[in-house]
């Protein structure tokens, strides 16, 4: 099989080569899949009073977010559909009640005319709140529908004090309803507190966090941002995990997507061949404030419940994922007891078990985000000895072979002398 | 479909081919393997692309294709974790080397802990054999180097092992101890996976049906896969190295044993002829 995909990638070079020496574009058009879901991105800008310190560059915050929001959206790819939110930025008012409320769509998601958003954001003007958390829900509605990836590049310059809603818990809420939503962060300025809230959101959707001290660095972060949406990837499906074998959902190869709480496993199932070989391996990553020590274990086990196969990973200190997998080669069988002529699947169980803990204070639901992938690949070819074919290799084996050779041609002379004399003699 | 037989890559393979060849060639009228002819050409190795991606991923999911022997750069902040991937195949030894240029000093006042991680096509972490996967650097330094080499890749395992296989290895950068201040900063990234020939001497025998790349049954299988494989494009990670995954017929193994088997045959000619003397004396009339 290997061999002839590397004899399509042959064609494949060819016909590029060829399709190159005509001027056209046919490869690239080919690579993009006929509907390929466009990502969307929605930009997320702080538009509260605080933004008008002149800090960054000798410029105002809010100047400096402008003429980045100017440089990126020059530079949108095309297949990117992009909004823009804001926060803080109608009510100017006294009243915390209706200023945390105080988040608006700028720019609905969509194809982008660069001129009307560009005019859009330049009416901005540092007003109010900075409520982080709803801004973010409203970007998450905003994002909605589509199969392509989405992003939420928030960039501000305060934490978000308006409560009780902590805008963590928001971006995990959302990124836990399986759509797929990453969050970026960009903070304007170096506070303790506001860096903080900030990690904790990148943290909890698996985007990052950004300082940003220069105007340079701001443009040239969310231009990167919004560049690595548009990067195609694949999108998992959302699966559900069962407490027991028997209850767990049946996987075809793919990728999946699923949440596992703390001190809590998975069950999955998966149908196998004979002559087939599964290869399953799973991640579960660290959204939260987790405990420094930690541990993943992916099991393939029988309906019966036997272990065939273990995949396990331990760790400790900092990390975004632990991950781990396994490869079960299922036999063939000789010739088989089935009833119609094909030899009957064998249903492997997996068990995914991970060992993050967490302090009290933080919160356990939605659980920990799982990738898992399952692929089934024809069975690998046996191993009869540990060497290649049984082959040998090294001096060692030269210096036994001349010397065995060596022997043999004297033992034969001799013998053959001798039987010439004993003829002679009779 | 006919295998092509690998094609012998590595410069020490290519040197004890072509010894045991030349050793083969001098007494028989066998010719080289066709392998062996291939030998020098395709011996430089590594691609040395300089244009690598000058992007890095955040996931495994996400993570960036780079070549054997392409440099990959990336723009991005402290704390962040990034992703690459590479293809490694059998009877290489891959060994991956990242510079981190670190925040100018302005703006970092302490130290910090750098680590790479590689993970196989199945995200088992491997071990490294040798290098700095974990480096200190100075509130002073300027770059962290940091390098992992990885042990020989086998062309078969045990599923119960944790051997390097054949397949996708994705490397992870990221910063593992770092104040909580020196958070989001400003780094350049460096990534370049090398991989060496090790020669025969780690050709085990059985091969893998397909390489160790994730979603390779989805891309094989097309689109009548039912609910597990919905209509989002399925990218394989990785590429394949550069002349294609090896069949796993190929070895060095071959010419060793064949060798042997030619010098056995002529040390038995040499012992036979010494019992012998010198064959029939002239001057012994036939027949006697």
């Amino acid at each position: 099989m290997i061999t002839s995909k590397r004899l399509t990638t042959g064609v494949a070079i060819a016909l590029a080569t060829l399709a190159a020496g005509l001027g056209t574009a046919i490869p690239a058009a080919a690579d993009e899949a006929p509907a390929a879901p466009s990502p969307k991105v929605e930009l997320v800008l702080d538009v509260s009073g605080s933004m008008r310190t002149r800090d960054i560059d000798g410029q105002s915050r809010m100047a400096a977010a402008k003429q980045a929001f100017n440089d990126v959206l020059d530079a949108v790819p095309e297949q990117v559909q992009l909004g823009i939110r804001t926060l803080g930025a109608n009510y100017p008012g006294e009243d915390r009640e209706v200023g945390c409320k105080d988040t608006r769509q700028l720019y609905p998601v969509g194809p982008l005319d660069r001129t009307e958003a560009k005019t859009a954001v330049a009416t901005l003007a540092p007003t109010g709140f900075t409520p982080i958390g709803p801004a973010l829900l409203g970007a998450a509605d905003d994002l909605e529908g589509g199969e392509g990836s989405r992003r939420i590049v928030l960039i501000t310059d305060g934490e978000d004090t308006c409560g009780p809603l902590d805008p963590c818990e928001v971006a995990r809420e959302i990124a836990a309803r399986g759509t797929h939503l990453v969050v970026d962060t960009l903070g304007l300025v170096p506070n303790a507190k506001i860096r903080q809230q900030l990690t904790c959101i990148a943290e909890a959707t698996g985007g990052t966090y950004t300082a940003v001290q220069h105007k340079e660095e701001l443009s040239g972060r969310v231009k990167q941002l919004v560049d690595r949406a548009a990067e195609p990837t694949v999108t998992p499906v959302a699966t559900e995990g069962a407490k027991s074998c028997s209850a767990a959902p049946a996987l075809k190869p793919g990728l999946y997507t699923d949440r596992a709480k703390i001190a809590q496993h998975r069950w999955y199932r998966v149908d196998v061949l004979p002559g087939q070989e599964l290869r399953a391996s799973a991640s579960v990553a660290a959204d939260r404030a987790v405990d420094e020590d930690y541990g993943v274990l992916l099991r393939a086990v029988t309906v019966h419940g036997r272990e065939i196969v273990r995949g396990s990973e331990a760790g400790a200190g900092r990390t975004d994922v632990i991950s781990s997998g396994l490869r079960y080669p299922k036999a063939e069988v000789a010739d088989g007891d089935d009833g119609d002529g094909k030899p009957a699947a064998e249903t492997v169980c997996l068990q995914l078990a991970h060992s993050f803990s967490a302090p009290a204070s933080v919160k356990r639901s939605p659980g920990l985000p799982v990738e898992l992938t399952v692929d089934l690949v024809d069975g690998p070819g046996d191993a009869s000895d540990v060497a290649a074919f049984g082959l040998g290799r090294g001096w060692w084996l030269l210096g036994a072979l001349v010397l065995t050779g060596l022997v043999a041609g004297l033992l034969t002379g001799w013998l053959s002398r001798w039987r010439v004399a004993v003829w002679r003699t009779n | 479909m006919r295998t092509p037989i690998r094609r012998a890559r590595g410069v020490r393979r290519a040197l004890t081919g072509a010894l045991l060849a030349g050793l083969t060639l001098l007494t028989t009228a066998s010719p080289a393997s066709p392998a062996f002819a291939d030998g020098p050409s395709a011996g430089a190795g590594p691609s040395g692309d300089s244009a690598g991606p000058t992007e890095a991923g955040t996931t495994f999911r996400t993570a960036t294709a780079l070549a054997q022997g392409q440099t990959g750069t990336a723009q991005a902040s402290t704390g962040d974790y990034l992703y690459w991937v590479f293809p490694a195949d059998a009877g290489q030894r891959p060994t991956v080397e990242a510079t981190v240029k670190l925040p100018e000093n302005a703006a970092r006042r302490s130290a910090s802990t750098w680590q790479i991680d590689v993970y196989d096509g199945l995200r088992r972490r491997q071990a490294c054999a040798y290098g700095h996967q974990t480096r200190k650097a100075g509130a002073e330094a300027a770059t962290v180097e940091l390098s992992c080499a990885l042990r020989p890749v086998r062309a078969w395992s045990d599923p119960w092992a944790n051997e390097p296989l054949p397949g996708s290895y994705y490397v992870r950068l990221t910063v593992v101890d770092l104040p909580a201040d020196q958070l989001g900063l400003p780094i350049g990234a460096e990534v370049r996976p090398t991989v060496k020939e090790v020669g025969g001497a780690h050709d085990v025998d059985g091969t893998l049906s397909e390489p160790l790349v994730p979603g390779v049954s989805v891309a094989s299988a097309g689109d009548d896969d039912g609910a597990g494989a919905s209509a989002a494009p399925r990218t394989v990670a990785a590429g394949e190295p550069e002349d294609g995954w090896a069949s796993g017929r190929w070895t060095d193994r071959w010419l060793w044993t064949v060798g042997g088997g030619v010098l056995a045959a002529l040390a038995a000619v040499f012992g036979y002829s010494l019992t012998r003397g010198r064959g029939r004396p002239s001057h012994v009339p036939p027949g006697v």
